[in-house]
């Protein structure tokens, strides 16, 4: 079997393939050292944890212990193939420094307890609260990685039995903008797009998403096709020159902060040249006049001078996008933490409507999630919004929910939107917020302009609960430390960004005392004595198949409708798109087929906002722009960011991620060979920036803006002039700090951002900071720490290539004889 | 014809709603939205007060282009307050009274872009009505706006 080096060859071998055929399967393994296929006892089946793809792989189990992780090859999201930080990643559950006994702070420090003593300090103090202040007191901050049925139980007890409005997750950071933008189009969640799209497209279009470094398989699904007959073209936005930049046909480095200029100028040409889909638009649409009035003011020439672009080649990525026959168009994080998030994704959703390029093979869009289970959070109502994606503002669908709950529907909080993530730290901050549970996240090192994020979260008056795996910088900080369980050792459902739900079972016993989530919060519920309306326990289950149940009714009718799925039916056979019923049971592959969308009034999710002031339609409005349930075509006009460079602050300055590391780094940075390859923070500037400095590859600079200072290496690389970019991994959990910097400079890159969000899905920007930059020390020869196989390649040929070497072989079995 | 006066009206209040908007965002520096949204679309009114006095030459009046500016010191002051102001609770009560009053400065503007166009439409003066066309809607999402942000913010300030 052919072994290869999967830390320098991050998408492996290729399979090449012709449009419309299959995508050959690869089966990807990577064991511990010294353990053969014939030595695991057990192989487990589950899905990828360290992004939102969601592979289908099976956990490999010997002597009770995660040995190793081997690709499914019938799975439909990857055939087999696994992505070097699932290959490497599991090596973190195994980590000695794993929390393994519930913490409180005693005298200012985190001591060592028991599960009754912690758990009574949390019910006890949020109790006490209900009692003096009510729920407005009380706060949840979850994630994107728990699972389906962790975020419905929450969900329930903090809407049904709390009665707070104050929940939100981390997917505000990640994803709350793919959401908001299919909520602005379509009236609802839930993704147009289908992997399977990428089998037939001709024309990929991405915006803003690096997805070689995000979804490497979904990478190397279109490498392949790439490599095969027919390949399809590749429009590519991004101010960096990625692996999706050097791979694309066409590639545009817009200015950070431009995304609606641009959209607007691309929807300028495709409508102005017609390459509009009529009688689709007459059929399916409301608000195309408006678009067309709108997009009239942005000619390329003017989006080539704000966007500082070169004009032909907008018209030559319009041509692509407007001429293509089979369009498939995805977006990340380049939009949705940048300046105008929803405007701009919104113009994405746009361009595929336009063009009638929806609901058939190849023609999708996928508003991508960062997180394996963001899609879950969302579904489930642990992001705040209602569960089953109903519409808080319609009174119908909240009367359904506690039919479903048993409770009250004045219960449940719905008066105004819900509480979204930065809104809460503001009420913490002045003080009317008291409790905070922080479930699989770490808000010290992910949030921005962190020092204000740290004060808020050590003060005295805040009570605040963190639930993890490891000592967190979050953690550090916290009241009470509940330690986890994680992937592999619970058992649990999540679906991916194309509806895709696996089921990840148990493989082997947590560390120590460390409990599965959804049994903390069971028992939390049980501690503060959380009634239904007959008196009876509000959470009427303790085990995760019982919660999946129970999700399955509330599911029962709505868009993200689960009732034709099982444990049992994920066993035989997992990776099942939703909507899954009766009538369906084998998954829905595309939805909106034929212009048929979840948008009636009564039945859709959201009515949609003002895309600049983000004030949510009222009903009444919403009913008189679409009564009949259409597409919605929303115009949006540009505005300049809000923080632009100046004299004492040149450049931009945007954060993002690395292919070998996952959020904070809380379990990549324990798998040695994700970490050897992205060992520390780094920072990239354009050759000509560097060269008007005589500041070469390796220099130690220090980056700074009016919030803090961050001092990285510089590696020269491929990205806009004007630009600086900075991998947001990095914290303080392993350097002598603990949770903040060691002196006045630090190594989070969110030290240096600014707290501003997006009005309409409340996504904080993190792409537009003015900054300033100036050399500490002159490099002796070493190169910056960053990866040269991925966005951060360096100009320098000099500079030494990433190599994983004899600890990152991974077996690769190509089927033979399958592809065509 | 009183056409010049409906406009020199509008100018005027135009130019108070924008200051207004700014002196919001001043006071409420620590809540960002408000401060961020409350500027942007305070450029909305500034633009009209461009457009007034173009189109109020044809009126034969004599507005001033330029929006009143910001109070420079009287801004720094308000921003450093709210910094001061941002770890107590009574900023959100500020909060919602401040709100209550822009939504009834932005209703007073949505009536005098009203008068205007009813006026035009009485004159028959078709590019005075397209302009209270293009630019009326702008204030009446400024008022809901005032609206949303009011309702959002009530239960929290008032509940806690």
């Amino acid at each position: 079997m052919p072994r290869i080096d999967r830390i320098a060859e991050p998408w492996g071998t290729r399979t090449p393939y012709g449009p419309g055929e299959t995508w050959p399967v690869r089966v990807d393994t990577h064991l511990a050292d010294g353990v053969g296929a014939d030595d695991v006892d057990r192989w487990v089946q589950s899905a990828t944890i360290l992004h939102s793809n969601g592979d289908g792989l099976d956990i490999a189990v010997k002597d009770g212990r995660i040995v190793g992780v081997r690709g499914r090859a019938d799975d439909r999201v990857n055939h087999g193939r696994l992505g070097p930080k699932d290959l490497f990643g599991w090596q973190a559950n195994n980590s000695p420094d794993r929390l393994t006994r519930p913490l409180v702070r005693r005298n200012g420090e985190l001591v060592e307890t028991d599960w009754d003593t912690a758990m009574d300090a949390v019910a006890g103090r949020c109790r006490e609260l209900l009692d003096e202040q009510g729920p407005s007191a009380i706060s949840f901050y979850t994630t994107g990685q728990l699972f389906l049925e962790e975020y419905y139980t929450l969900g329930l007890i903090a809407h049904g039995g709390i009665g707070t409005n104050h929940v939100d997750g981390n997917t505000r950071l990640c994803t709350a903008t793919a959401a908001a933008a299919l909520k602005e189009t379509f009236a609802s969640d839930g993704q147009p797009g289908s992997y399977t799209d990428i089998d037939h497209a001709d024309v990929i279009a991405l915006y803003g998403h690096n997805m070689a470094e995000t979804q490497t398989v979904l990478w190397t699904r279109i490498l392949d096709r790439l490599a095969g007959p027919n390949p399809p073209a590749i429009v590519c936005v991004d101010p960096r020159e990625t692996p999706v930049a050097r791979a694309a046909t066409v590639h545009l480095a817009p200015r950070p902060g431009t995304n609606v200029m641009l959209m607007n100028a691309l929807l300028h040409e495709v409508i102005g040249n017609g390459w509009v889909d009529r009688r689709y638009v007459e059929a399916h649409t409301v608000g195309f006049k408006e678009l067309e009035k709108r997009v009239r003011d942005y000619p390329p020439e003017v989006a080539a001078e704000v966007c500082d672009v070169p004009v032909e080649r907008i018209r030559e990525a319009a041509r692509l996008i407007g001429t293509a026959e089979r369009l498939l168009s995805t977006v990340l994080q380049g939009f949705y933490q940048s300046h105008q998030a929803t405007a701009a994704a919104v113009q994405v959703n746009n361009i595929n409507v336009v063009r009638g390029m929806l609901g058939r093979p190849g023609c999708g869009i996928l508003q991508m999630n960062g997180q394996p289970t963001a899609q879950n959070t969302r579904e489930c109502g642990a992001d705040g919004d209602l569960p089953g994606f109903r519409n808080w503002s319609n009174d119908s669908h909240v009367q359904d929910l506690a039919r479903v709950w048993n409770v009250d529907p004045m219960d449940i909080p719905h008066y105004s939107p819900p509480t979204h993530a930065m809104q809460m730290f503001r009420y913490a901050e002045e003080g009317s917020i008291r409790f905070m549970w922080v479930t699989a996240t770490n808000p010290a090192v992910s949030m921005p302009e962190l020092r204000r994020i740290r004060e808020i979260l050590a003060q005295e008056r805040l009570f605040l609960v963190v639930q993890d795996i490891f000592l967190s910088e979050t953690a550090q900080l916290a009241d009470v430390v509940l330690p986890a369980a994680t992937w592999g050792e619970k058992t649990g459902t999540f679906t991916n960004v194309d509806r895709t739900v696996h089921l990840s079972e148990k493989a082997v016993e947590p560390p120590g005392e460390a409990r599965p989530d959804l049994d903390i919060l069971v028992d939390f519920a049980s501690r503060l004595g959380l009634r239904d309306k007959d008196g009876a326990p509000l959470v009427k289950w303790t085990d995760p198949e019982a919660a999946f149940e129970g999700w399955k009714e509330c599911s029962r009718g709505r868009p993200c409708d689960y009732t034709g799925l099982s444990y049992d039916k994920l066993r035989e056979r997992n990776g099942i798109q939703w909507p899954c019923t009766d009538e369906h049971p084998d998954g829905t592959e595309h939805i909106y087929v034929d212009g048929q969308f979840w948008a009636a009034p009564d039945y859709c999710e959201s009515y949609g906002r003002d895309l600049v002031t983000g004030a949510p339609l009222e009903p009444a409005e919403y009913k008189a722009l679409n009564p009949t349930g259409r597409a919605v075509l929303k115009a949006a006009e540009y505005l300049p960011p809000h923080e632009i460079p100046g004299q004492d602050f040149p450049f931009q300055l945007i954060t993002g991620r690395t292919l070998y590391h996952f959020h904070t780094r809380t379990k990549t940075a324990r798998a040695p060979q994700l970490q050897a390859a992205a060992p520390e923070v780094w920072v990239e500037m354009s050759p000509s920036d560097a060269a008007d400095r005589g500041w070469g590859e390796g220099d130690l600079l220090e980056v700074a803006t009016p919030r803090g200072r961050v001092t990285a290496r510089l590696r020269v690389s491929g990205i806009r002039p004007g630009v600086l970019f900075l991998p947001f991994h990095y914290g303080y959990w392993d350097e002598p700090g603990g949770q903040r910097p060691d002196g006045a400079s630090g190594r989070a890159a969110n030290e240096l951002t600014l707290t501003d969000w997006d009005p309409a899905s409340k996504q904080p920007v993190f792409k537009t900071a003015a900054a300033q930059v100036t050399r500490l020390e002159v490099s002796t020869g070493a190169p910056a720490p960053a990866p040269t196989t991925t966005g951060s390649r360096p100009v320098d040929d000099a500079v030494p290539p990433t190599r994983g070497g004899a600890d990152a072989q991974v077996d690769e079995a190509v089927a033979t004889g399958g592809a065509r | 014809m009183k056409l010049g006066l409906a406009i020199e009206e509008l100018h005027r209040s135009e130019n108070h709603l924008a200051r207004v908007l700014m002196e919001v965002s001043d006071r409420h520096k620590v809540d960002h939205e408000v401060f961020y949204v409350a500027r942007d679309i305070a450029g909305w009114s500034q633009r009209h007060v461009a457009e007034l006095a173009r189109v109020g030459q044809d009126y034969g009046m004599d507005l001033d282009p330029e929006p009143v500016g910001e109070p420079g010191l009287l801004a720094r002051l308000q921003r450093t307050t709210s910094d001061l102001l941002g770890r107590r609770p009574d900023p959100g009560l500020l909060l919602l009274a401040d709100l209550r009053h822009v939504h009834r400065e932005a209703a007073g503007v949505s009536l005098d872009w009203e008068l205007l166009a009813q006026a035009a439409q009485g004159a028959r003066q078709r590019e005075l009505l397209a302009l209270a066309e293009r630019l009326h809607p702008d204030t009446l999402r400024q008022m809901r706006w005032a609206n949303a942000k009011l309702k959002e913010s009530a239960t929290q300030a008032l509940v806690s």
